[in-house]
This record gives C-alpha cells, sequence and structure tokens, in this order.
C-alpha cells in the first residue's frame, strides 16, 4: 500500500518509446505543502513522467499513485484529486475563456452553481477579468497561460501537475505565475518542471533533478547549491553562471559522462 | 457536454456554412442535371438517393477527418484524457455531434422533398425511409472517420483514411469487385464483403423494401468502429 500521506508518489517507472527510453526508473513521493522543482535539460523525460502521473501515458513497466489511487488501475479515481498543465497549455481556440473553464469544470462534474462560484474565485485570483470573454487564439501567451492554470485548477485538486508553467513568459508574468504557486502550494502537492534554474530556487521546497530519464538528485535547493564544484579563481569566466548552474551542469554533465 | 462543444465547434468558422451549402447545391445539383430528373417524369426522390452514398464518400470524412486528430494536433486531447470521464463518453459524444450536423444538412435538403411533392404525389414513406437510412449510412461513414482521426494529428492525413476505408465499403457490393475475389476466395468470403456494401444495404431501403436487417447493419457498423475508436485512444496509451 502507498503511504496515506504521500500525495503522489512513482515507483520504477519506465517508458520507452520504441528504442528509446526516455524514463528510466524514477521513483519519488510528493506530499501534502510541497513544491517539487522538476529539473532537466530537455530531453530528459520531464514531461513523459508527467504525462504518466497524469495517465496520459501508461508507463512500459512502474507505477504512479496519486492520492493513493493507482493511475493505471484506478484512473478516474486518480484523475478526479489532480489538476494537470500539460506542456504548451493546449487549450480550444475558439472557445472564449469563460466557455472553456466553463465546459472543463462541466466535465470534471462541478455543477452549474458550483462552476459558477469557482469560475468568480479563479477569475480574482488568476487575473482572468480582462479576457474572460475573449476567444482563446487571441490571448498572448501570458494569458494563455493563465487560463491553462485556471484550467487545472478548477475542481480544486489535492495534486497539481505543471508542465513548464513559465516558459515563454516575460519576467513579469514569470513572477506573477511564481506567485501564484507559491500561494497555492501550502494545501497541494505540487510538481513543476523547469529548466530555469533560478526557478527552483524561487518557488521549490525540493528539487528533482532527471538527466537521460534518471533521477540524478532529490534534494532541498540548498543542498543542491552545496553540489556545485568549488570555483577556481585562477580561471577567468568567459560565459558567467550562477552557482545554481553550476551544480547543474555538474550534475548532468558528470552523468552524460563528459 | 462534449456534444454541444463539439456541435458548437463546427460553426467556430463559416466552413459550416460552406459545407452545408456545398452539400446542398451538389445534392441539387446531382438530381435535377446529372441524373436528368426532369426526363424520368417521375415525381420520386430516387435520383437524390442514388448520389447519396457517393457525396457521403467525400463529404463525411470531411466532418469528423477533425474529431480526434485535431485534439491531437492542438494537445488539448492530453487534457480530455486526464479528465475524470470514460473515453467512451468523448468517443460517442464527438460522434453524436459529427452525426447531428450531418442530419442538419440532410434536414437541408428537404425543399427537394417538398418540391417532389408539388409536382407528383411520390411514395412519402419511402423517402422518409431512405432520408433515415440515409442519415445511418452517414453515421456509419463518419464512425469510419473519427476511428481513423484518432490515429493521426494530420487531418489530411485522416481525410485520405477515411475516404479510402469509406470506398471499400461503398465499393463492397459491386459486381465487379465480387467478380476480382470470387475466383480465389471461398464462397463466405465473397458473401462477407457482399454484406458489407454501404450500397446494397441502403439500395435496399430506398427501394421500399424496408429491411431491418439494413439498419441493423449500419447500427451494427457504427458501434463497432466507435467501439474500434477507444481501443485506438487506449493503444496510444502504451504507445
Ligand atoms: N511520443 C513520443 N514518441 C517518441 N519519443 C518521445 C515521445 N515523447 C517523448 N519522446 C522522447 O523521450 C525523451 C524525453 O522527452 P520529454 O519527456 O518530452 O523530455 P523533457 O520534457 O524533459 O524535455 C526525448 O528523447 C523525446 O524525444
Ligand atoms: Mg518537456
Amino acid at each position: 500500500m502507498p503511504n496515506a500521506q504521500a500525495l503522489v508518489e512513482t515507483r520504477a517507472l519506465i517508458k520507452k518509446f520504441g528504442p528509446v527510453t526516455a524514463v528510466d526508473g524514477v521513483s519519488f513521493r510528493v506530499d501534502r505543502g510541497e513544491v517539487i522543482g522538476f529539473l532537466g535539460p530537455n530531453g530528459a523525460g520531464k514531461s513523459t513522467t508527467m504525462k504518466i502521473i497524469a495517465g496520459f501515458l501508461e508507463p512500459t513497466s512502474g507505477d504512479a499513485f496519486v492520492a493513493g489511487h493507482d493511475s493505471r488501475r484506478d484512473p478516474i479515481a486518480a484523475r478526479r484529486h489532480l489538476g494537470y498543465l500539460p506542456e504548451g497549455a493546449p487549450a480550444y481556440p475558439d472557445m472564449t475563456v469563460a466557455d472553456f473553464l466553463g465546459f472543463v469544470a462541466g466535465m470534471r462534474g462541478l455543477t452549474p452553481r458550483e462552476t459558477s462560484r469557482r469560475l468568480a474565485e479563479l477569475v480574482e485570483s488568476i487575473d482572468l477579468a480582462d479576457v474572460w470573454n475573449r476567444r482563446i487564439e487571441a490571448l498572448s501567451k501570458g494569458y494563455k497561460r493563465r487560463v491553462g492554470i485556471a484550467q487545472a485548477l478548477v475542481h480544486d485538486p489535492d495534486v497539481l501537475i505543471l508542465d513548464e508553467p513559465t516558459d515563454g513568459l516575460d519576467p513579469n508574468q514569470k513572477h506573477e505565475m511564481r506567485a501564484l504557486i507559491r500561494a497555492l502550494a501550502p494545501s497541494k502537492a505540487i510538481i513543476v518542471s523547469t529548466h530555469i534554474l533560478e526557478e527552483v530556487e524561487a518557488i521549490c521546497t525540493r528539487a528533482i533533478v532527471i538527466a537521460r530519464g534518471r533521477k540524478l538528485a532529490d534534494t532541498t535547493p540548498a543542498e543542491l547549491l552545496a553540489c556545485a564544484p568549488p570555483r577556481d579563481p585562477s580561471v577567468p569566466q568567459l560565459v558567467k553562471t550562477t552557482p545554481l548552474e553550476d551544480a547543474f551542469r555538474h550534475i548532468t554533465l558528470e552523468q552524460a559522462g563528459v | 457536454m462534449i456534444f454541444r462543444r463539439e456541435f458548437a465547434a463546427y460553426f467556430a468558422t463559416p466552413l459550416a456554412a460552406v459545407f452545408l451549402a456545398v452539400f446542398v447545391a451538389v445534392s441539387a445539383g446531382m438530381t435535377f442535371f446529372v441524373s436528368s430528373f426532369f426526363e424520368r417524369a417521375q415525381a420520386d426522390l430516387s435520383t437524390f438517393f442514388t448520389w447519396q452514398p457517393w457525396l457521403f464518400l467525400v463529404l463525411m470524412p470531411a466532418i469528423g477527418m477533425r474529431l480526434w486528430a485535431e485534439e491531437r494536433r492542438l494537445g488539448t486531447i492530453e487534457l480530455l484524457m486526464t479528465l475524470p470521464v470514460s473515453p467512451w463518453k468523448f468517443v460517442f459524444g464527438k460522434w453524436l455531434a459529427a452525426f447531428a450536423f450531418a442530419g442538419l444538412a440532410l434536414v437541408l435538403t428537404m425543399p427537394l422533398w417538398i418540391t417532389v411533392n408539388v409536382l407528383g404525389s411520390p411514395d412519402n414513406g419511402v423517402i422518409f425511409a431512405s432520408y433515415i437510412g440515409a442519415w445511418l449510412m452517414a453515421g456509419a461513414f463518419l464512425a469510419i472517420a473519427s476511428c481513423i482521426s484518432a490515429l493521426t494529428k494530420n487531418q489530411v492525413l485522416a481525410f485520405i483514411g477515411a475516404v479510402i476505408v469509406g470506398f471499400l465499403f461503398v465499393m463492397a457490393g459491386f459486381d465487379l469487385v465480387l467478380a476480382a475475389v470470387r475466383p480465389w476466395a471461398p464462397d463466405v468470403i465473397v458473401q462477407a464483403i457482399d454484406s458489407m456494401s454501404f450500397i446494397g444495404h441502403f439500395q435496399r431501403i430506398t427501394d421500399g423494401v424496408f429491411e431491418a436487417s439494413a439498419l441493423v447493419f449500419f447500427i451494427s457498423l457504427i458501434g463497432f468502429a466507435l467501439w474500434l475508436n477507444v481501443q485506438i485512444l487506449d493503444a496510444r496509451k502504451a504507445a
């Protein structure tokens, strides 16, 4: 039995696409109140792992649990506890924001009254009032991403899985998105994938680093920093890097055998 | 829910109006000119219905191609498939929306029905049965198109695939095809192919032999194609 505490648990997840092993034995657990930064270079297997937890893909082997429900054997129950923002925040371009969120709420089984109450809250907290009746195809990237978050939050889930929520946003929008995630954090288990390292310091309680499908580190952002190799002051830095970047490069390149 | 969103999606672009206009215009054109409706001097709609399988062969894939391919292209399939809803509901709801749209197209051809009643006294029972038969046949084409649409994110490929498969079903009953198969295949196969013929089943309805078996054929085929559609979606998860 999965521990009742863990809202998300994966056990030895493996996902192969033909000859490519996208996820290679990834196990971790996430408790309520945690914000996990899912870190790794492009192609590391972050999105694939998230799709498996969300139940969009089936693992080649291994198990994923959401709120104690096996995502394969009991997918409907698992999905009830889960809000998922897929990479790129897909949405129907021909729908207005209001219609789209109403549609998702309806599909999630909210009554019309619950829907209007919940949507009113989300308009506030995600700041969607300006675009409420606009078609999604006409939205800027920042608003589209916000609609994606709103869609994932409609049913106030215990577990949030956000695949690159700040990708393509400008610095102000990034800041707002991070503030939003932090505000949501105490009542939920959140997994945020990113390849932006400052994000981890800004919002995460824990960082999981993966590269080539393998989990390389599972630690606090502070401890991750400690992995940075000491700088040799005599070597001039041609490209300025932060200590966190050094740590990330150290961990991921070491595994690649560079 | 999904039905409403899908049905509305058809009208999100002017394409829907264009489609309906083309359908009605071509139906009428085929009936009156190509089939020399007036020279036959017979007040019925048999010429109209003769053309329907061929028209559907092209137009139904055009309606059905977007059903799943578009979800895959947009990435919204990830939203749908992670909702706490059985995929059956999506498959059925989407097909139903396309089916309703096809129904609307057929309803818009009803002025033809009125016209033949003004010109003479046709057997309205047969015409009504033919409309139902045509609608069910459209449903079968659409179920096939939906199924194939689930295989790809490319709508053009989905369209071509659906036309090819639809073509096989339309051609199945032709002597040409049966003659090609008969020399080498056992009788059971030949009969099986013959019994898959869209035109064969549809003609029995339009000829006024109101045959339940023809209706059962189209309904079973719809059921099977939608079942296959769900299996395809499931299989893609494990891909
Ligand atoms: N549907 C797919 N078919 C084949 N290969 C895939 C598919 N999805 C992802 N991959 C491969 O799996 C690896 C991991 O991809 P992904 O999980 O998207 O990485 P990330 O999100 O960390 O950038 C990549 O090598 C990618 O090419
Ligand atoms: Mg990714």
